[in-house]
């Protein structure tokens, strides 16, 4: 079995997980209490109107029909009107999405490129002064939540020492076309490097924030998998036959223990979208988390529905890239799954 | 004698810091290996036989607790008094070491043909990969491993552990080393495949004319296999002599107890060897002058 049919059975796997969630989803967002055509249409409405509303929703039909007119609907690609803020969910989440992605795409690219060579660097001088900095730091990362670090990020590096903006995504003086949503694409498509430096300037703290539990787990996990696979005796080889202890650092050493360091960091990424809440609060960032949380306050079932399905969307092609490169680094996966 | 010893270990000392102090675990280790020799380092599991492999190999004075003194003269220089960097420069090169377990030493993240291409490397760094996988192939014959293509396209745990014993000795011995350390070679593999990959190991070192400092629990295996044994307990050589003088005339209570210990044939169940004696204490006792 060659690694690409492996990748089409993984992706066959996730595309059964996805239907199982948006049945769940769908359920359950029917089954929590308060009628969402009352809450839609607010206390005022008389009984006729909310009557009315209940038929175009299809909320009289019986479940099991509304989740095929759902599915129905689906793969025409909508998701239904928002109720609350009277657009197609698709729309929305088409806005919103784009913002939170970037922001969290940026976050996971912090952790690794912060916390695997922290980890590294902790582990090859493992008892030194470089390795308790990095242990305090990674522990104190861990320790608080996103949106303490949040906080105390704006407090000191935007408010007190003014090197960060404290708001939104880009600059108000600057307007850029959208494009594709993403706002470091969409600044540089439009050939405008101001505005890119802009954006950037403003993704850096909040996506430091959000990243910053996730960079101390991953320093503190290749860390720990790094001093393992220093013990063992293909470490020992490597230092018998003289190679030199940057290569055996980085060769030998480091490789084997990113494959569970990476396996962590793509569990972590996926929960940043759910993380991002508060993060996105802080930063007054227009992002899917935010939609989220305010369309499950105001029972908005279409849009529940439409936030939880793109979640575990992106929750799954995570971990299928994660799979897959857990694979590409480890040859005993790769050969143990080819011999079944 | 002429041509200086390939290995002169003088009153070599180790001891470890920790906080209570410090502890010593060689007390005063005097071992020779000339040119082309076999000898055999022989105790129980704590003796400090590993730890002087280590010396030898230069790794253990790399380790920030241990304290080592005494001389370690390979090929008439002391290692002890080189920097770090040029005990590295022999290591893979002039020494090269065979480890207990092969499966787990050798690296499972590469193929056997990578990892042939990097000990290459040691002695030529613009040696190809063309190249490499020739003179792997050609020394992995001398093995007796005749599909070396399929060999050098593996990974070690897709290998049996009797063919990764014979990659590992392949590897230990392609760069022509003058010295190589056997740490307890093949204890994890079974006695039949022991005694092949150790006959292997034998015939190539013969004829490299390789010197080597076998490190090993097991009288039996080091009597086929050494000239000369040195008997080692609780840091200190309690016996030394050719292989034959001292399995005719063991002298030693130390090295009796462990000869009883070899299982027999015939029977008889194997007796205990007590976990400290008066009687091991007793002085060293050579049987001969070195050749």
């Amino acid at each position: 079995m060659s690694i690409f049919t492996r990748f089409l059975g993984r992706l066959g796997a996730s595309l059964i997980v996805l239907i199982g969630v948006s049945m769940l989803i769908f359920f359950i967002a029917r089954i929590i209490p308060g009628d969402p055509a009352r809450i839609a249409l607010g206390p005022r409405a008389t009984e006729a109107q909310v009557e009315q509303m209940r038929e175009t929703l299809n909320l009289n039909e019986p479940i099991i029909v509304q989740y095929s007119l759902f599915v129905g609907d689906l793969m025409r690609g909508d998701l239904g009107i928002s109720l609350y803020s009277n657009r197609p969910v698709m729309t929305d989440l088409v806005e919103y999405l784009p913002a939170t992605l970037e922001l969290v795409l940026l976050a996971g690219l912090m952790m690794v490129m912060l916390g695997l060579p922290l980890g590294a660097i902790s582990a090859r001088h493992c008892g030194q002064w470089p390795d308790n900095l990095v242990r305090v730091i990674s522990l104190l990362a861990v320790s608080a939540p996103a949106f303490v670090w949040a906080v105390g990020l704006v407090l000191v590096f935007a408010y007190f020492t003014p090197l960060f903006p404290i708001t939104g995504r880009i600059s108000d003086t600057l307007d850029v076309e959208r494009l594709t949503g993403f706002m470091l694409i969409d600044t540089l498509a439009a050939g405008r490097f101001d505005a890119f430096a802009s954006a950037l300037h403003h993704l850096i703290l909040p996506a430091f924030a959000l990243a910053l539990s996730g960079i101390g787990q991953a320093a503190r996990l290749t860390r720990s998998n790094m001093i393992a696979t220093y013990e063992q005796p293909a470490i020992e080889m490597a230092q018998a036959y003289g190679f030199s202890e940057a290569r055996i650092a980085r060769r030998y050493a480091f490789k084997p223990s990113l494959i569970p360091s990476l396996t962590i960091i793509g569990l972590d990424f996926a929960a940043l979208l759910g993380n991002a809440f508060l993060v996105e609060v802080i930063f007054a960032w227009p992002g899917l988390s935010r939609y989220g949380v305010g369309v499950i306050l105001q029972k908005d079932l279409n849009a529940i529905v439409g936030t939880v399905l793109i979640i575990s969307a992106t929750f799954l092609v995570t971990n299928l890239i994660v799979d897959f490169l857990v694979s590409i680094l480890n040859p005993r996966i790769r050969y143990s799954e080819s011999s079944r | 004698m002429s041509d200086p010893l390939t290995l002169d270990i003088k009153d070599l000392r180790l001891s470890f810091q920790n906080w209570s102090g410090t502890t010593e675990i060689l007390h005063g280790i005097d071992l020779k290996v000339a040119p082309g020799e076999r000898v055999a380092l022989v105790g129980e599991s704590g003796s400090g036989k590993s730890v002087t492999s280590r010396i030898v190999l230069g790794t253990m004075q790399d380790v920030r607790t241990a304290r080592v003194s005494g001389q370690v003269l390979f090929e008439g220089t002391d290692l002890s008094a080189r920097t770090s960097a040029d005990r590295r420069a022999l290591r893979g090169r002039d020494i090269s070491m065979i480890f207990q377990d092969p499966t787990s030493a050798l690296n499972p993240v590469f193929r056997i043909g990578e990892l042939f291409q990097e000990v290459l490397k040691r002695r030529d760094l613009k040696v190809t990969k063309a190249e490499a996988r020739e003179r792997a192939a050609k020394i992995l014959n001398e093995v007796s491993i005749d599909d070396t293509d399929r060999v050098l396209n593996s990974y070690s745990f897709q290998l049996s552990g009797g063919m990764n014993q014979r990659v590992m000795i392949a590897m230990a011995l392609i760069n022509e080393p003058r010295l190589l350390l056997a740490d307890e070679p093949g204890t994890a593999l079974d006695v039949t495949v022991q005694a092949q990959t150790l006959a292997l190991m034998r015939d190539l070192v013969d004829q490299q004319g390789t010197s080597v400092l076998f490190i090993s629990h097991n009288l039996g295996v080091v009597r086929e296999f050494a000239d000369r044994i040195y008997v080692i307990y609780r840091g200190r050589i309690v016996e030394h002599g050719a292989t034959k003088a001292l399995f005719d005339a063991p002298r030693h209570p130390y090295t009796c107890a462990l000869l009883s210990a070899i299982p027999r044939l015939t029977g008889g169940g194997v007796p205990d060897i007590e976990e400290r004696s008066p009687d091991f204490d007793a002085p060293f006792i050579d049987h001969a002058e070195l050749r």
